[in-house]
């Protein structure tokens, strides 16, 4: 079967500073194909080596999804974060091999929308990117309304602007120029669509602007990064029946760990929706985060089972049945 | 892999439709224990043995006469088996993508798919196609692109449109489904094309199922297997046509269940599509008369357990009250009453 479960081999092709906080990096496969094609407003999660672990950041898609020969993704230097986008900004080079997981829309386009109406802050604007090269093949009517903070901070923006004409409309903070969502919103007809990706509070403005024009929830849409997978802190589990102690890292599963150290858990889906993996739990000082669609909200709160596949514990001591 | 096909079967009239020992043995059979509920058998589509599990969209020995089949049910009613709403095109190239390089790479032998930029070239050698078009450019073929390769491909294909937290009914073609009607769930909710199937919304299943479903991945399908059963083994048991095939359902008695009664096995391989962003619900049907079952005796044993203790709502709702009883007296001399065999689904 070709369909990988695995992650995608790209060498970053090409390394662009395009404001003083963001790259834009882009990214070919290692075997000179081309790339898995995905629809605009998806993401990649690249996967980032450190000394300790992986980080697993997820990036935005800007591309066209019409290329295929090519990712491109920005990465905004975040000072305060993990360390992941400061270790994309300073170790990784052109010419590195970088291993990410396939594409993944968390952010589509509505494909009954009339209008789309783009509301976004800064960084942004990244997701945006390949939705308009996705609108303009497909003809629809948009309009992009882009706040930055000042000229050097544009550059993303001006390039939209020479693509799209007056499609886009930039707001630059230091000459004053205020984005007012709920004048974007006001008197808009019927089937128009609204995204916004931005800051929390542009986004709260956005839905607060919409609703207050009447808007249905159907028709405002906000880009939020879901996790993937199992990820957080690190724990240990101990599995009662072999009297096993497993540590499960930041970037595994509990099923993944155990599965790593030897142990067979069985399991369907392996995303916390079939049920196949419910495992008791015996002992418990501390609390499960519980993140499946399985246990029901009593079983949740009770803390006496979990679902390894995606579940995760804060706790000093977790001892289960398998 | 080298299919010896059988290209001249007929799925209706006199029906000549038969399995050779090997297509048997390959079945993904569906019953993992002695009684029967839905449950979430979902599980991660990877390549399994040799069978119907190995490739990522599964042919047999069928393929030549299931696509003549297909054509004829298309030509009796057209707009009838094929539907798709206008918004749905993008799902339909990613699903003519999807299914020409599925099959060019588990199949070389019959299919090959070479692109040029946009300009693919596509053979089809069991059905002598070969085709050059634009991709993107429906005009570049002879039917819109789902029609035109699904035409060419085993089961019927539905593509689920996602939109407000929940999967829309979008397009399909259907020219072998088991008593609904298409055109009827065309643009239907999640909710609302299962409402009809019973004890399901009670369960909670639904509900969790679609939440699964809108996390599914591009390049991460999963597989489920339903099963019904019909009278003869015709593919096309529609709700359209149920005047051509309800009757037979009276004709079937305990002396031949064997011969008349088909198990319907649905592999349900699912895939996000990756431009569209559209979920792909491939239906391919196996179809397997009693006495094939019977060829291998635990399935017989199982299935005889399976339809013997099955909820009365589903025998109603899968459409077999009238003869439950007799496939089940049938299928009685397999089952010893001793429970020390283990049978293994798929």
């Amino acid at each position: 079967m070709s369909l990988s479960n695995g992650t995608l081999n790209v060498r970053v092709a090409r390394i662009e500073a395009v404001t003083p906080e963001i790259k834009r990096f882009t990214l070919v496969a290692t075997d000179g194909a081309h790339l898995p094609p995905f629809s605009g407003g998806s993401n990649v999660v690249v996967l980032i080596p450190h000394e300790n672990g992986t980080y697993r950041n997820a990036y935005s898609l800007m591309s066209s999804p019409y290329d295929s020969s090519a990712y491109q993704i920005a990465v905004r230097r975040v000072e305060e974060g993990r360390g992941g986008s400061l270790r994309m900004h300073e170790a990784v080079n052109e010419g590195d091999v970088l291993e990410i997981l396939r594409p993944v829309n968390l952010f589509p386009l509505s494909k009954h929308a009339r209008l789309h109406l783009f509301i976004a802050g800064g960084v942004g604007i990244t997701p945006v990117c390949s939705q308009l090269a996705e609108l303009r093949l497909r003809g629809t009517p948009f309009e992009v309304h882009l706040a930055v903070r000042g000229a050097e901070h544009a550059r993303l923006g001006e390039e939209l602007v020479r693509e799209y004409g007056d499609a886009v409309r930039l707001y630059r903070n230091d000459l004053d120029q205020r984005l007012d969502i709920s004048v974007v919103v006001a008197a808009r007809p019927l089937g128009s669509h609204l995204y916004v990706c931005g800051p929390e509070s542009m986004i709260q403005d956005a839905i607060d602007s919409a609703h207050a024009q009447g808007w249905t929830d159907s028709h405002i849409h906000y880009e939020r990064f879901l996790e993937q997978g199992s990820v957080g802190e690190a724990f240990s589990v101990t599995l009662a029946r072999s009297g096993a102690t497993i540590e499960v890292s930041p970037d595994q599963s509990l099923l993944e760990a155990a599965e790593a150290a030897g142990h067979s858990i069985p399991y369907l889906c392996r995303g916390g929706a079939c049920g196949e993996c419910e495992t008791r739990v015996l002992e418990l000082d501390g609390e499960i985060v519980h993140t499946d669609d399985w246990l029901s909200d009593e079983d949740k709160a009770a803390n006496t089972k979990i679902m390894p596949c995606v579940s995760r514990a804060k706790c000093s001591r977790l001892v289960i049945d398998c | 892999m080298t299919i010896q096909f059988r290209p001249d079967e007929t799925y209706r009239d006199d029906y000549t439709y038969a399995n050779s020992p090997e297509c048997i043995a390959r079945a993904p059979f569906p019953f993992p224990d002695d009684e029967y509920m839905y449950s979430m058998n979902l599980e991660p589509h990877v390549s399994v043995g040799d069978g119907a599990l190995k490739a990522i969209f599964d042919i047999d020995e069928h393929y030549i006469s299931e696509c003549r089949d297909r054509a004829i049910t298309l030509e009796k009613d057209p707009g009838m088996h094929y539907v798709s709403a206008p918004h749905m095109m993008e799902a339909q190239w990613d699903l003519l993508e999807l299914i020409m390089e599925s099959y060019a790479s588990d199949y070389p032998e019959y299919f090959t798919l070479e692109k040029d930029g946009t300009r693919w070239h596509w053979t089809n050698t069991l059905l002598n196609i070969d085709d050059t078009f634009t991709f993107g450019d429906p005009s570049t073929l002879p039917y819109e692109p789902m029609e035109y390769i699904t035409r060419q491909a085993q089961g019927d294909w539905v593509l689920q449109e996602e939109r407000d937290g929940t999967l829309y009914w979008g397009a399909g073609i259907a020219t072998q489904r088991a008593d609904y009607s298409l055109r009827f769930n065309l643009g239907m909710a999640w909710h609302e094309f299962h409402g009809p199937v019973p004890l399901l919304k009670e369960t909670g299943m639904l509900d969790r199922a679609l939440k699964f479903l809108l996390r599914l991945r591009c390049g991460h399908p999963v597989r489920r297997l339903n099963w019904s059963l019909t009278v003869n083994p015709r593919l096309d048991v529609s709700a359209e046509s149920l005047p051509d095939w309800a009757p037979d359902r009276t004709t079937v008695t305990a002396e031949n269940a064997g011969k008349l009664v088909y198990l319907r096995i649905e592999l349900q391989p699912l895939h996000r599509l990756p431009r569209s962003n559209a979920i792909v619900f491939p239906i391919r049907t196996y179809l397997l008369n009693l006495e094939d079952i019977a060829t291998n005796p635990a399935w017989a044993k199982r299935m005889h357990r399976v339809l013997k203790s099955l909820n009365q709502e589903l025998v109603d709702y899968k459409g077999f009250t009238r003869y439950r009883d007799a496939a089940v007296e049938w299928l009685s001399q397999f089952d010893d009453g001793q429970d020390e065999e283990v049978v293994k689904a798929g």
